[in-house]
């Protein structure tokens, strides 16, 4: 009988992905244009913080957007409806996006003519929080409506983002959302986290949101 | 949810080393995945069998093995282990600290192979 060898292997199973990560970093480091991953649960507000942003910034910066959805381009539609550079990717049927489909993306746009990218993921709190992207920095947005015990339920998503936006605040004094408990167990999962209370719909809070937004950008334009 | 895409690249890996060990059969496959990732074991095996139809590593077994989410405490630097459940609420067992790193639990690797 022929015998069992073992052989060792130790290899990073998500290596490529790592990999291809690095490359769209250091492409868009030289090109001096910052990548956003913005990740959220479906209806948290993504495309409708997209479209405030656009307004915030009210042309200071040179923006591009790269969708991701499962299906349709209606996302896409909104943006470029309002004259900014937006590709959208149709995951089919995947659940998250990888460094490639960013890759895509970004080959897609004359990023060398854009200051910021926002990657608007596919909604889901799981997956994307396991594939780096290659972006600069993650950010997230939670609502109101869905609760201040997801960092419990979805550990991995607050503790991988820089900043989470806790969107539609219009909606606390109907709710027993407790923004104090939810800081609480961000906080403990991912102590350097800064969290910003916004409303999509009213525009409050959106304004610290561009002011954190361009001091990241003429960060990352100064130092990378 | 992501099962696919991380079966692919199992079985790329696991390829290639059958390639350059000249193996004719593989048998089994040890993983490690951190208990933070939410990987279903049974839908590994099931895309792994449909993916390696027709190669060496066509029914081979994958074993996982859990890795631990291990913390290290921001107050004392003490390392302790928790788990998902207890990750919004963590105090650390030394001093009582809220805040920790994560150490490790997020891990995904193809640790060795059993062949013929």
């Amino acid at each position: 009988m022929e015998e069992i060898r073992l052989i060792e292997v130790k290899e990073e199973i998500l290596f490529d992905n790592i990999k291809q990560a690095g490359e769209v970093r250091e492409r868009l480091r030289k090109t001096k244009t910052m990548l956003l991953n913005l990740m959220s649960s479906p209806g948290s507000g993504k495309t409708s913080l997209i479209l405030q942003t656009i307004e915030g910034l009210g042309g200071d910066l040179r923006l591009g957007v790269i969708e991701a959805d499962i299906e349709s381009t209606v996302d896409a539609e909104k943006v470029a409806a309002r004259g900014i550079r937006a590709i959208q990717l149709r995951t089919g049927g995947f659940c998250h996006l990888d460094a490639a489909m960013v890759t895509q993306g970004i080959d897609a746009m004359d990023v060398s003519e854009l200051d910021l990218v926002i990657i608007e993921n596919v909604g889901n709190l799981v997956c994307p929080a396991e594939f780096d992207t290659g972006a600069y920095k993650n950010v997230m947005i939670l609502s109101v409506p869905e609760g201040d015990d997801k960092p419990l339920k979805y550990p991995l998503m607050f503790s991988v983002c820089d900043l989470l936006l806790v969107n539609k605040i219009d909606y606390l004094s109907l709710s027993d959302f407790d923004i104090a408990v939810l800081r609480k167990r961000v906080l403990a999962l991912n102590p350097r986290i800064i969290i910003l209370e916004v409303s999509c719909k009213t525009g409050a809070g959106i304004e610290s949101w561009i002011d954190w937004l361009k001091a990241e950008v003429a960060a990352f334009k100064r130092f990378e | 949810m992501h099962e696919l895409p991380i079966t692919e690249s199992i079985l790329k890996i696991v390829l290639k080393h059958a390639e350059g060990n000249r193996v004719q059969k593989v048998i089994a496959i040890h993983l490690q995945v951190g208990k933070l990732s939410d990987l279903e074991d049974d839908w590994i095996q099931r895309y792994f069998d449909y993916l390696s139809r027709g190669t060496v590593a066509e029914g081979a077994k994958l074993k996982i093995e859990r890795t631990p989410v291990m913390m290290r405490c921001n107050g004392c630097s003490a390392s302790y282990e928790t788990d998902i459940a207890r990750m919004g609420d963590l105090v650390c067992p030394a001093c009582g600290e809220k805040d920790g790193t994560i150490l490790s639990g997020r891990e995904y690797t193809v640790k060795e192979m059993e062949v013929l």
